[in-house]
């Protein structure tokens, strides 16, 4: 893909961080020794990212650059180098569906074909609704809970085409799912309850950290 | 199997809480200081006797690392960088400990930062873990709050800080050198070493580099001591291992188990065993996708551990089990693996850029039969001419799950073909 694909072809003139990641970005700078402030470029262009409706335009890499007293080309070749950073829109939902061998093999076409059924999109585009973009991503690490789609920051595990749908219509109200399993299991444990173990899952109380709800960008 | 008693992960499911007062009742930083009034040298030797292996994939004595860091600090301060950039096709084994068992984590830094006489840890995290760095973040901030972390680390007497910093989506980050450059905020391609880490790592200073596991595990390893770590497992392989569970199994998990036990009772015991029964097994990646995979008569006496996978010509890499049953598109799995490696090359080295990319596109030809049957052999020639030749690992890793392929399964290679071929010779014919 060449570089002028992924970069937006239309650009805010500038940028500008907000008063509370400017505070974020000193705390950051902060774990890095004096001089090394370029460790940091990561962080902001993922901060960048979060506070500009999940892309990052052309005016926070100079941003960045100027902040961090590096070469603008360093930090344009630290976005594009990166998959997670993104460089032109995405749409509200951001569905990377992992179709790695783990996740094929258990199913990762139907997700896949679940989405492609409602949006008719393909790998890199936007629905018609402009709501729903969708990236075949490599393995996200959590291959016995697969096939795994991730939606912005959060990983939708065990799904299958009818699940992916519902997961969908959840997206598409606005209310998404619980993050996780959407077969029940509350982590990585065999379906059923695990083999091991018996003692601590008997002692299970409420105190285990509660599902978090889905979120959409900005 | 394993009893809870020797289980070092006791909260690896999240069923319990994975905050600081729980993680305490389960056993977390107790007795920190007292572990670390043991000395740098002496918490060396305990690790080495435990004969712990690095859970990363290479397998490397986690003791024998820490001991070529140098035993004064000099004008560089050290560094020890954990590796949490969990992306090997296969594993997900990290992923649970940072979220479920973070303290563990924390408390393994404390300990093998000042066994190496680091004073800070830099946590590399993979950046699709974007829950599970909250969970981390968390963990640490507590810590700090608890005084288990920052000046006088656990009132031992030892100052240390931990830095969580995350990825954005790069395999090759998992590379150790690779990490140290992202880490400084450039590109993740791999340095030529030498200089290892260990002289010249994070910020040109001494550096040790290890797994998310092998850290986490250390401090029990020193509180039950280094005999109990090594009477569990074989010679050489020792003490427990997470394994995690994926593809053709009727129940997918991670479990920690015995290292060395066989692969047919781990699938069976934990996993459900495989869909439709043992029978029914056509193949499996023992240790990540970049580990050959082994058919059924390999997989029906193997045992699980580096030195038994290693004499079957594969490895225990991550101890991240793919199965495939004998449903599965055999050249179809290895081709997809072929795509992953072509798109996670950093492009530095030649024959890892342009072989990769070559590989994949050969394996789908093969996976339609579009070939001639010499081609099987240019295939596995160009795999040795890329295996050995660049300065990473990705190179290997690219050309080791097409070696297994041609290895074991070229007869369903050559079927396809004259399956093909006798299909165009019809269509030529009408």
């Amino acid at each position: 893909m060449s570089i002028d694909d992924r970069i937006a072809a239309d650009q805010p003139k500038t940028f500008q961080f907000t008063a509370e990641n400017e505070k974020e970005i000193k705390r950051i700078i902060a774990k890095y020794p004096k001089g090394r402030q370029a460790s940091a470029v990561m962080p902001l262009l993922d901060l960048a990212q979060r506070q500009h409706d999940n892309w990052i335009p052309m005016a926070a890499i100079e941003a960045i650059a100027n902040r961090l007293e590096m070469a603008e080309i360093r930090v344009l070749e630290v976005a594009t180098f990166y998959t997670m950073f993104n460089l032109k829109p995405v749409g509200k939902y951001f569905l990377q569906a992992c179709t790695t061998t783990p996740c094929w093999l258990r199913g990762s076409d139907e997700m896949m074909r679940c989405i492609k059924d409602r949006y008719h999109i393909a790998s890199g585009q936007t629905s018609a609704c402009g709501r729903f973009s969708l990236l075949e991503v490599e393995c996200l690490g959590a291959c016995v809970n697969a096939p795994i789609l991730q939606v912005n920051d959060d990983f939708y595990e065990d799904l299958d085409y009818e699940t992916t749908g519902a997961l969908l219509d959840s997206l598409e109200a606005d209310d998404p799912l619980p993050v996780g399993s959407v077969t029940g299991r509350s982590g990585s444990e065999a379906s059923g309850g695990g083999t091991t173990l018996a003692a601590v899952k008997s002692g299970k109380s409420g105190k285990s950290a509660s599902k978090k709800r889905g979120s959409a960008h900005a | 199997m394993l009893k809870d008693q020797d289980r070092i992960f006791t909260n690896i499911y999240g069923w319990a809480d994975p905050g600081l007062k729980a993680a305490k009742a389960r056993g977390d930083w107790d007795g920190t200081a007292k572990l670390l009034k043991l000395g740098h040298d002496q918490i060396v030797e305990r690790m080495k006797a435990s004969g712990l292996r690095g859970r990363g994939g290479a397998g490397f004595p986690t003791g024998l690392k820490w001991s070529f860091m140098p035993k004064e600090v000099k004008d560089r301060p050290h560094y020890l960088v954990v590796n949490a950039d969990e992306s090997e096709p296969g594993t997900c084994k990290d992923r649970d400990i940072i979220r479920h068992e973070p303290h563990k984590l924390l408390e393994g830094c404390v300990v093998a930062g000042f066994a190496m006489r680091a004073h800070a840890a830099y946590i590399y995290i993979r950046g699709e873990f974007v829950n599970e760095a909250r969970r981390l973040q968390a963990a640490i901030d507590e810590a700090y709050d608890a005084g288990l972390l920052g000046k006088n680390a656990a009132k031992s007497g030892w100052d240390f800080d931990i830095y969580l910093h995350r990825g954005a989506g790069a395999y090759i980050c998992g590379e150790e050198t690779a990490l140290l450059e992202s880490l400084e905020g450039k590109k993740g391609q791999p340095r030529l070493k030498p200089p290892f880490p260990a002289g010249v790592g994070l910020y040109g200073c001494p550096t040790t580099v290890n797994n998310v596991e092998s850290i986490a595990v250390a401090p029990t390893i020193l509180r039950r001591g280094a005999s109990w770590f090594a009477g569990l497992g074989k010679e050489n392989n020792t003490g427990t291992k997470l394994f995690c569970i994926s593809g053709h199994v009727n129940k997918p998990c991670n479990v920690e188990e015995e290292m060395g036990i066989p692969l047919r009772e781990l699938l069976e015991k934990h996993a459900g065993g495989v869909r439709g029964g043992w029978s029914n097994l056509l193949a499996v990646i023992p240790g990540g996708s970049s580990t050959p995979l082994m058919p059924i008569d390999v997989c029906n006496d193997i045992t699980m551990d580096f030195d038994a996978l290693r004499a079957a010509g594969t490895g225990l890499g991550t101890a991240g089990i793919i199965v495939m049953d004998k449903s599965t598109d055999i050249v179809k799995a290895i081709a997809r693996l072929s795509y992953f490696y072509k798109h996670e090359s950093c492009g530095q080295c030649t024959p890892c850029r342009e072989g990769t990319g070559w590989m994949w596109r050969m394996m789908e030809r093969l996976v339609r039969g579009e070939a001639e049957s010499h081609e099987i052999d240019t295939l596995e020639q160009v795999t040795r001419q890329i295996e050995g030749h660049t300065i990473c690992a990705l190179g290997d890793a690219a050309a080791w799950p097409i070696q297994g392929l041609i290895k074991h399964f070229r007869p369903e290679i050559e079927r396809r073909i004259a399956a093909r071929h006798a299909v165009d010779a019809v269509a030529a014919a009408e």
